[in-house]
């Protein structure tokens, strides 16, 4: 039997977070009540013309800029015409030929293009489906309408739909950083299609591709993903064709429907935009877009491991999650240079944030993220911490005890210590006695250890525990058991 | 004291400043006689004074240079609150939410709106024969057209019952009427008046102009009309010409003026009767001291083509919103769905010649077909730019009929849309370039008046006006000859070696 390789291309609508519309003055603001926020122009009243917004060009280069791309030296829009009452003007203005950014890449996959448009409006359609298909009227609202829109191509360089859904979290979370987009999925400032074939493994010919549109989870990427490249293999295990058809994946039954077949696709009748002859970018436009790229997630991880040291799971974890990251940054400071920065990278990865989030109800989909810098603990205490138990002052257990303090009261790591009396039993002088009796309390883990068998040690640590009421490091303790012992 | 009426825009302003004659009296005399209009140049009257002065709550002021002066505005000019259809079925009774830029200025120094003025289905004609209002009549002989797009417009002016007109050019809409009309209209360069709120035809070549009696008005009227960029349009550059700003015209020679004349442009298609008016104009141009030399323009025999397939281009594209969702008249489709509204409102709406264009525009701009159309008649565009940039280094000014005929009849070329267009292969080259044109009137042929095009290098205005109004002053035509009783002595004398408006009256 064939084996087959899936290729897929993404493309994704980003709306950019401008104050206001990308050809008029009109505020962006979601949720407000239908078309309250509309002008003459983004209504297409007859004789009204379209005015850039250079913001909404700003952002799109910051874009461009942070992938590697190359950045158009000109404006240029063309006029998409199709007639659907969600686009006022009968076209979209969009780019065509010379997008804002031509090539870049991000993470493991290539990128066409981005380029910058209008939204169009919403429309809801009156019935049980919600889709246009069985209604019998529907609604426009056209606050949305002429919202800016970045639209991000990618190059068919994406082997699987778990690769597409990762690829698509460091996406968003690189635009996040950028700060260029809410890129919130349910509220649809970021949307994806997804352009899908398979092709026998070893081909290099692309088969025929077809169009998931619109897919808002992560989630839903996959399940649509999965589910229409099964559909594919069995069309064509079954000796059948795929066709280039444009399909929505229902997620509620997992099932695939056409929306509109090829022979029924647009002739989209791109022009140049004559209300707007090209333009070139300012200087100024591209020096402000260039300057306000900070450093991104790829780029904080590769910092965080070899500049760092930080294992590669600590890295990507603090540098995709920027509030993390920069409260991981700011503990080193706080700790000065001595502190051990993978203890730290831990302490806050695990510890710190398993706390907090078990603290928080309100946002369970997890769409902002959870920021230590908001909570009780200050870098400098957490610092405080680490250092406690790195220098053994006390041990794991008890520097836990601690952060349990801290995240829900505040304070110093020391007094904590102080209070609840969790101070470690010093060093192998105080500690070197009470191993001594629990190795004289036991002969026959004694014999089993100088045998070179190091498995019951526990027994021997596990008993200076109980006897110091577990202020003692295990570590420590396994220590001075060698040395006694001379193994 | 003088008739109102007789009075140029200059005059009375300085009229209605003196406190010689008030405004109302002024707008009530053009208002009685657009009332009583036998030409159909008007879409729709204001009342009384303040009707015209938009949706201002301001008392009509005195102090400004028009303040007090009814103007015929062009239909598809966008007034806040005043009906506004482009002279279209689909638009009958769209009151706009907001003003048109240009008017607003025109507004704003002081100027009123008499009324909105007649013209071709959202621009699109040569004739004033495709309106929803139905066809204006030439006041000359109203058994002819007046010319379009703008026909109206010029009609108005022509028949006396406006003292000034704003019209729109997109391939001679301004000109061409004011030619068939007897009147003097100025295309401006492309980018020095605002498109805003003007119902676009198309994008590219859509100018806003003023048509008078005199050449002094149509610069004290385009001097309101420019000024700083429009901030709403980004192809409005605003006036970028002397830094000065525009002056009235006062030039009475053309001394060092150097005219060139494309000859081979002029053809086999103009008139014996309008090529014998041009003659004379240019010897009494020379007679005032310019030099007249033939000049090439090679391109420029491919505009008509190039032209009518952009135009419709962008046509096709800006005429899409009209699709009876959101405002207009939306056809009753009782059950029917999306398709029926779409397709039966624009069906019932457009008329047969805007019909046309949308589906010679579309299948100019549709995959397959566009780079051997769309993109050539581009090409095309560049190299008449080119050859007005190469012509403009060795002449001040070009000088053409400004139409190859004078006005023919009505319904005479309603059947063959191709001798229509034909009607614009002297204004063409220009608007393709995007430089200034000004039409005045030469002479007659047949009883009816010819126009004499003068067009310059881009931002060249001041130039333009100056020597047409020299040659106005010479050539002395009668623009008021179509409705003014017989003129009194004191008039200019008729040019010796032109056949002027006297001979008509
Ligand atoms: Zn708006």
């Amino acid at each position: 039997m064939t084996a087959y390789e899936t290729v897929i291309g993404l493309e994704i609508h980003v709306q950019l977070a401008t104050r206001t519309k990308m050809f008029c003055g009109c505020e962006l603001v979601f949720g407000d009540p239908p078309n309250t926020h509309t002008c003459p122009v983004c209504l297409g009243m007859p004789g009204t013309l379209p005015v850039v917004n250079a913001e909404a060009i700003r952002l799109g280069l910051m874009i461009g800029a942070a992938f590697g791309g190359v950045l158009a030296e000109r404006l240029v829009f063309h006029r998409k015409s199709y007639f659907y009452p969600d686009l006022p003007k009968g076209y979209q203005i969009s780019q065509f030929d010379e997008p804002l950014v031509a090539g870049g890449r991000l993470g493991d996959v290539g990128l066409e293009r981005v380029h910058v448009e209008e939204d169009a409006a919403k429309l809801t359609h009156a019935g049980a489906s919600g889709r246009i298909g069985g209604s019998t009227s529907s609604v426009v609202d056209y606050n949305r309408g002429g919202t800016p829109l970045a639209e991000i191509v990618t190059l068919p360089e994406i082997r699987s739909a778990e690769q597409a859904s990762s690829w698509l979290r460091l996406l968003r979370e690189t635009l996040r950083q950028l700060g260029v987009s809410d890129v919130n999925m349910e509220e649809g400032s970021l949307r994806c299609d997804a352009n899908i074939s398979i092709r026998p493994v070893g081909d290099t010919e692309l088969g025929t591709k077809t169009e998931l549109k619109n897919m808002n989870s992560f989630r839903f990427i996959e399940q649509g993903i999965n589910a229409e490249v099964a559909r594919q293999t069995a069309l064509v295990e079954a000796g059948e064709r795929v066709q280039q058809e444009t399909l929505h994946f229902d997620p509620r039954t997992g099932s695939i429907t056409s929306l509109r077949s090829k022979e029924g696709s647009h002739d989209y009748r791109y022009f140049p935009e004559p209300d707007m002859p090209p333009v070139a970018v300012p200087d100024e436009l591209l020096q402000s877009a260039l300057a306000a790229v900070p450093e991104l997630p790829l780029e904080r991880a590769e910092r965080f491991r070899t500049e760092l040291g930080l294992h590669e799971e600590s890295a990507r974890l603090l540098a995709f999650r920027r509030a993390l990251g920069d409260y991981f940054e700011e503990t080193l400071g706080a700790g000065g240079a001595s502190a051990d920065k993978q203890q730290v990278a831990n302490w806050i990865g695990n510890d710190l944030v398993r706390r907090l989030e078990a603290q928080r109800k309100d946002d369970e989909a997890g769409e902002t993220d959870t920021d230590p810098a908001q909570s009780k603990v200050s870098p400098a205490a957490l610092a405080e911490l680490v250092a406690l138990v790195v220098d053994k002052k006390i041990n794991r257990k008890a520097g836990e005890q601690v952060l349990d303090v801290l995240v829900a009261e505040g304070g110093r790591p020391q007094d904590v210590v102080e209070a609840k009396g969790l101070a470690a039993v010093g060093g192998a002088d105080e500690l070197r006695p009470v191993v001594q009796a629990a190795l004289d309390a036991n002969p026959d883990v004694v014999e089993k250890l100088r045998t070179g068998n190091m498995k019951p040690i526990g027994a021997i640590v596990g008993a200076v525990m109980k006897e110091t009421k577990g202020r003692a490091d295990g570590g420590e303790v396994t220590r001075i058991t060698r040395e006694i012992l001379g193994l | 004291m003088t008739d109102p009426i007789s009075l140029s825009v200059i005059d009375a302003a300085s009229a209605l400043r003196r406190g010689d004659l008030s405004q109302d009296e002024l707008f009530t005399a053009y208002r009685d006689r657009a009332a009583a209009d036998d030409t159909n140049s008007f879409t729709w009257l204001a009342d009384d004074l303040r009707a015209g002065l938009g949706d201002r709550d301001r008392a009509p002021g005195t102090d400004r240079p028009l303040a007090g002066v009814p103007l015929a505005v062009k239909d598809l000019f966008c007034v806040t609150g005043v009906p506004t259809a482009s002279a279209s079925e689909l638009l009958r009774g769209y009151r706009p939410p907001y003003t048109a830029t240009a008017i607003d200025r025109l507004q704003h120094e002081g100027a009123t709106i008499l009324g909105k003025t007649n013209q071709d289905e959202f621009a699109m004609g040569s004739s004033n024969e495709n309106s929803a209002f139905g066809p204006v009549l030439n006041p000359w002989d109203r058994t002819k057209v007046p010319g379009g797009s703008s026909g109206g417009s010029a009609a108005a002016v022509a028949a006396g019952l406006a003292p000034a007109a704003i019209g729109t050019d997109t391939g001679g809409s301004v000109r061409q009427p004011a030619a068939l009309c007897g009147v003097v209209g100025l295309k401006p360069t492309y980018g020095t008046v605002s498109r805003y709120g003007m119902i676009a035809f198309a994008s590219s070549l859509d100018q806003a102009g003023p048509i008078t009696r005199t050449v002094a008005d149509a610069a004290v009227l385009f001097r309101a009309m420019t000024g700083p960029a429009d901030r709403n349009d980004m192809t409005s550059i605003g006036w970028a010409g002397q830094a000065a700003g525009i002056e009235v015209p006062s030039a009475e020679r053309l001394d060092g003026v150097r005219i060139g004349v494309p000859t081979a442009l002029l053809g086999e298609g103009v008139e014996p009767g309008v090529r014998a008016a041009f003659d004379a104009a240019l010897r009494t141009a020379e007679g005032l001291g310019a030099t007249v030399v033939e000049v090439e323009l090679p391109h420029a025999r491919h505009a008509l083509a190039a032209y009518y397939l952009l135009a419709p281009a962008e046509a096709s594209s800006n005429l899409a919103r009209f699709d009876g969702v959101r405002y207009g008249n939306r056809a009753d489709i009782g059950d029917g769905g999306l398709v029926e509204l779409y397709t039966k409102t624009r069906h019932d709406g457009f008329g047969a010649e805007v019909k046309r264009r949308i589906m010679l525009g579309t299948y100019a701009l549709s995959s397959g077909f566009y780079d051997a159309y769309y993109r050539r008649a581009q090409q095309v565009r560049t190299k008449i730019v080119e050859d007005f940039r190469a012509v403009h280094e060795q002449v001040d000014l070009l000088a053409t009929p400004t139409s190859p005929t004078v006005a023919w009849g009505l319904g005479e070329r309603t059947d063959d849309p191709v001798a229509m267009y034909q009607a614009d292969v002297t204004t063409l080259p220009q608007s393709l370039a995007g430089v200034p044109a000004i039409s005045i009137p030469c002479g007659l042929s047949e009883g009816l008046p010819v126009g004499l095009q003068l067009s310059g290098a881009a931002f060249s205005e001041q130039r333009i006006l100056d020597a047409a109004h020299a040659l106005e002053q010479t050539l002395g035509f009668d623009v008021t000859a179509a409705w003014m009783p017989a003129p009194p002595a004191s008039r200019p004398a008729p040019s010796a070696s032109a056949s002027t408006g006297k001979d008509a009256a």
